[in-house]
């Protein structure tokens, strides 16, 4: 229970200004990015500023059975965010320094709250790049992104936030703080920790400090575009793309729907015929390489009866991506909520998944478009629906069940990139068995047997 | 242009908050905004953020929170209304019109502070807020020390101690009032030799009490392009300063008397060399009157008809190139209300730079901000202030000598900031760099 007395000592230790209890703050702290989700309000705000602060706080909450919920910038998009048992918002906000950036090493340092554009930014003058690149770069935060375990556009070719956390300190539900990790390329010293809290959701511990790992900015980069006909085209020369040994940097895909929605919304000239729309791009470090690769690609989709775009200067590329950029713009448009799965298959059922989520939307009478990241098996199906309407919200219910089913029986996951958090915990057990979810619990309670840290995400709560 | 307003039984969202709820119901909470939110950017709580206010507003409409609730109202008025995240939205959350109706909303459920009742009254009255600011230009110096050249004022000791906790102490620079504005200056018709054509020049009142050598500037530009221009006497205030605090008769009546005072002209060009009176005309007044059968006609005719002077310049007619040498580095910052309000951006680069002799610097983000956001500056002087530093620095990096933009307002805030925070940079309206310009070729510089 977070009475008087706990805001006072929450105000001593971490200063009044650091702590916000206005029912309009608690507004502003009480949902995230996810649609279709409930709202709840958390008794305080904390915006630490150290990690000896987190520490106190921690040791408080624990003294207190107060639930915490760590919180970067609030975009992710499973509900992991929303303080679902009221208690503290722990918000990093402020811890946003980046505190060192060694371009000899290839890394950098960073506090949890430093937004991904911000490090880009830093390391730039370097010739560096982070390259983990989530929609929501110019806001989400290193810790935020690093919890969630985020992926984006280039996850095909360059992964994802764990192939790029390379270190970290660690507040635990006991108080203490453990650091693990740094700045060697090679380290198996112990189990590796790094893995085991990214993407672990704020569930197992609270991340003060990140090691991140940097790579060179590619030099030369080619954008080019194919319009298909068919699905079977487009899934084709997804699969002829990686099967001529080119790895692109980005490979999105776009559906009949989706194409239409854009067109409609922002007039660029894009054909309402088409059944796929694959957006394309090669970069590397050598001009000779990457025109070879180019070249590879028009020929794939030349071969798989594609209409051809390609980009010559930046300005082209930019025209070339209005579509893409769009997607989820022109989709949310057309009603008052856009329910964004992440379902993920094998690339090699693409077109497999495209086709079923066409069909779900149909089967369930709603407005569905799916776009994604071809290259990597991760689709974007999204649902526009009227919050309102809860015959068409039952609907919507009954159609992501089905996405979701699908996407397992085509050998996929639940999600690719967005996470568990409290929207797809109910499906964990068709992916994982009852075995899978007693080792997630048996994790859980040893690092926090008391359900302090985010409860209610990833590991359902013990009935009392 | 603007996008379509939604009328209900004769009202707009100033008259009727349920009609914002389409804007809110937009909304996906997907927090783009906090990339660009310069109140954010500041405070870095989340409660600043246009995503949270929305938020808020939602719980006003479902009855969770009251409207007048001080917390409530401390909220929406800590914004700028810089417009800034709707460059950002995904889903093109028109939020102005969110913080206007509730602001209006709040004024019709409990009414209007007396103060700014007080103020807000003067304007509906012409002769009596000129005769004021007019009192207020003679009195200014027992409050105020001119610095050199008696281009900007600073408070004094005792007034520089009183008014500090709102940044008025003795190093907060500002433009004085002039004793003789610009509307009385000059002519209501100029009259120019060979003329092509006509047009009306809306001052606003920044540029005829602050900055009367601007709007002298504008005129003298207009002259040189072979353009006639009317400075109609009978004009008001745009509106936007009550605008924003809710007072909705007082700008409706403003408003109406505007268009009046251009219809009269007979002039097929309204010219602005202020984003906020601009954008008034564009955007504010249609939707303020959309419900009025008579108004909201000639509302949208002048907002087709209304130009930013960079714009005029550029894309109506073809600028006279300027042949007076300007030896100075100039960087341009983009007022929120001309940029994003107006989409005014590359118009006036053109003109700096079609100017001999003159280097153009990009600073960094350009369009962020200033801080100034009209009243807020008094209201939320420290916020405004962190702001209003960045910018400072940003202006610092170029090493231009002077800073231009395209607003009054803007060039208030960055003369206090730059000299607090930057270089002292000389900072000016755009137009004035151009009218210098001319000003030197007939010199036969």
């Amino acid at each position: 229970m977070v009475n008087q007395t706990i805001i006072e000592q929450l105000e001593t230790l971490a200063g009044k200004e650091n702590v916000l209890t206005g029912k309009v703050d608690l507004v502003a702290y009480s949902y995230d990015a996810t649609a279709d989700m409930p709202r709840q309000t958390p008794d305080v705000v904390v915006l630490p500023t150290s990690a000896e602060m987190v520490q106190e706080i921690v040791h408080l909450a624990r003294r207190n059975k107060i639930a915490i919920y760590p919180r970067g910038a609030g975009t992710n998009l499973s509900g992991g965010a929303i303080p679902l048992k009221k208690g503290i918002v722990l918000s990093f906000q402020k811890m946003n320094k980046i505190v060192d950036v060694d371009p000899a090493n290839l890394t950098a340092v960073v506090q949890p709250g430093v937004v991904i554009a911000a490090l880009n930014s830093a390391v730039a003058p370097f010739g560096l790049i982070y390259p983990p690149d989530p929609g929501t770069v110019a806001t989400a935060t290193m810790g935020g992104s690093a919890a969630e375990n985020s992926g984006g556009l280039r996850g095909l070719k360059y992964g994802v936030t764990k192939n790029y956390i390379m270190g970290m300190e660690v507040v635990l539900a006991s108080g203490e703080k453990v650091r693990f990790g740094g700045k060697t390329v090679k380290n198996v010293t112990a189990y590796d920790f790094s893995n085991l809290f990214v993407g672990s959701e704020g569930t197992l511990g609270i991340i003060t400090e990140l090691t991140a790992k940097l790579i060179p900015a590619p030099k030369y980069r080619r954008t080019m575009m194919g319009v298909f006909k068919t699905l079977a085209d487009a899934g084709n020369a997804v699969a002829g793309i990686i099967k001529a040994q080119v790895i692109p940097a980005t490979l999105e895909i776009m559906d009949r729907m989706t194409i239409r929605t854009v067109e409609e919304f922002a007039r660029i000239g894009l054909p309402v015929d088409a059944e796929a729309l694959l957006l394309i791009e090669v970069d590397g470090m050598a001009e000779e390489v990457v025109r070879a690769e180019a070249e590879a690609v028009m020929q794939v989709v030349r071969d798989n009866n594609g209409d051809l775009k390609t980009a010559e200067t930046d300005q082209e590329r930019d025209q070339l991506w209005t579509a893409r950029r769009n997607a989820l713009p022109a989709l949310a448009s057309l009603n008052n909520t856009v329910v964004l799965e992440d379902a993920t298959v094998p690339r090699s059922r693409i077109t497999d998944m495209l086709v079923a989520c066409e069909t779900i939307g149909k089967k369930y009478n709603l407005t569905l478009g799916t776009f994604g990241h071809a290259g990597d098996g991760n689709l974007h199906p999204t649902i526009l629906c009227d919050k309102r309407n809860q015959d068409e919200i039952n609907r919507v219910h009954k159609a992501v069940d089905e996405i979701f089913e699908t996407a397992l029986r085509f050998g996929g996951t639940l999600s690719g990139e967005h996470g568990i958090g409290m929207a797809k915990m109910k499906y964990l057990g068709d992916e994982l068995g009852q075995t899978g979810l007693d080792l997630m619990r048996r994790i859980k309670e040893s690092l926090d047997p008391e359900y302090i840290l985010n409860p209610g995400k990833m590991v359902p709560l013990r009935e009392a | 242009m603007t996008t379509a307003v939604t009328t209900r039984g004769g009202k707009t969202y100033h008259d009727d908050l349920a009609i914002v709820r389409e804007e809110l119901d937009k909304c996906m909470k997907c927090g783009n905004c906090m990339a660009v939110c310069p109140v954010y950017g500041a405070d870095r709580v989340e409660t600043s953020v246009t995503r949270s206010k929305i938020a808020v507003a939602e719980a006003v409409l479902d009855g969770n929170l009251d409207l007048d609730d001080p917390q409530v109202v401390a909220m929406l008025f800590n914004c700028l209304v810089c417009k800034s995240c709707m460059t950002s939205c995904p889903t093109k959350v028109n939020f102005d019109r969110i913080m206007l109706a509730l602001r209006a909303a709040l004024v019709r459920k409990n009414g209007m502070p007396w103060l700014k009742r007080l103020i807000f009254s003067t304007l509906k009255h012409p002769k009596l807020f000129d005769a004021s600011m007019r009192v207020g230009a003679a009195l200014q110096g027992v409050a105020f020390k001119t610095g050199k050249e008696g281009r900007m004022i600073s408070p004094r000791a005792p007034f520089a101690k009183l008014g500090s906790p709102i940044g008025l102490d003795g190093d907060r620079q500002m433009p004085p009032l002039h004793v003789v504005p610009l509307r009385e200056r000059v002519d209501e018709v100029i009259k120019v030799e060979g003329a092509t054509m006509r047009v009306a020049f809306f001052t606003g009142d920044s540029l005829n009490y602050f900055y009367p050598q601007t709007g002298q500037d504008l005129i003298e530009v207009l002259a040189e392009n072979k353009i006639e221009v009317h400075i109609p006497k009978a004009q008001n205030c745009c509106g936007v300063p009550v605008l924003v605090h809710g007072d909705i008769d007082t700008v409706r009546q403003l408003a109406r008397s505007n268009i009046d005072t251009f219809e009269a002209t007979g002039c097929a060009y309204l010219i602005t060399g202020c984003g906020s009176c601009g954008g008034a005309w564009q955007h504010d007044y249609p939707e303020l009157l959309a419900a009025d059968p008579v108004y909201g006609p000639k509302a949208v005719y002048w907002a087709e008809r209304t130009y930013d002077i960079s714009t005029f310049l550029t894309r109506v007619v073809t600028l006279r190139q300027p042949k007076g040498r300007i030896e100075r580095t100039v960087t341009y910052h983009d007022s929120c209300h001309l940029k994003k309000s107006m989409k005014v951006a590359a118009e006036p680069r053109e003109i700096l730079r079609s100017i001999p002799g003159l280097t153009f610097k990009e600073m960094a983000a350009p369009d962020a901000c200033c801080g100034s956001g009209g009243s807020y500056v008094l209201s939320h002087y420290e916020t405004a202030s962190t702001i209003g530093r960045k910018k400072a620095e940003d202006i610092d990096r170029t090493q231009a000598d002077t800073v231009s933009t395209g607003c009054p307002a803007c060039m208030m805030q960055l003369l206090d900031n730059v000299h607090r925070a930057g270089g002292g940079q000389k900072v000016t309206h755009f137009i004035s760099l151009l009218a210098e310009s001319y000003r030197l070729e007939k010199k036969g510089d």
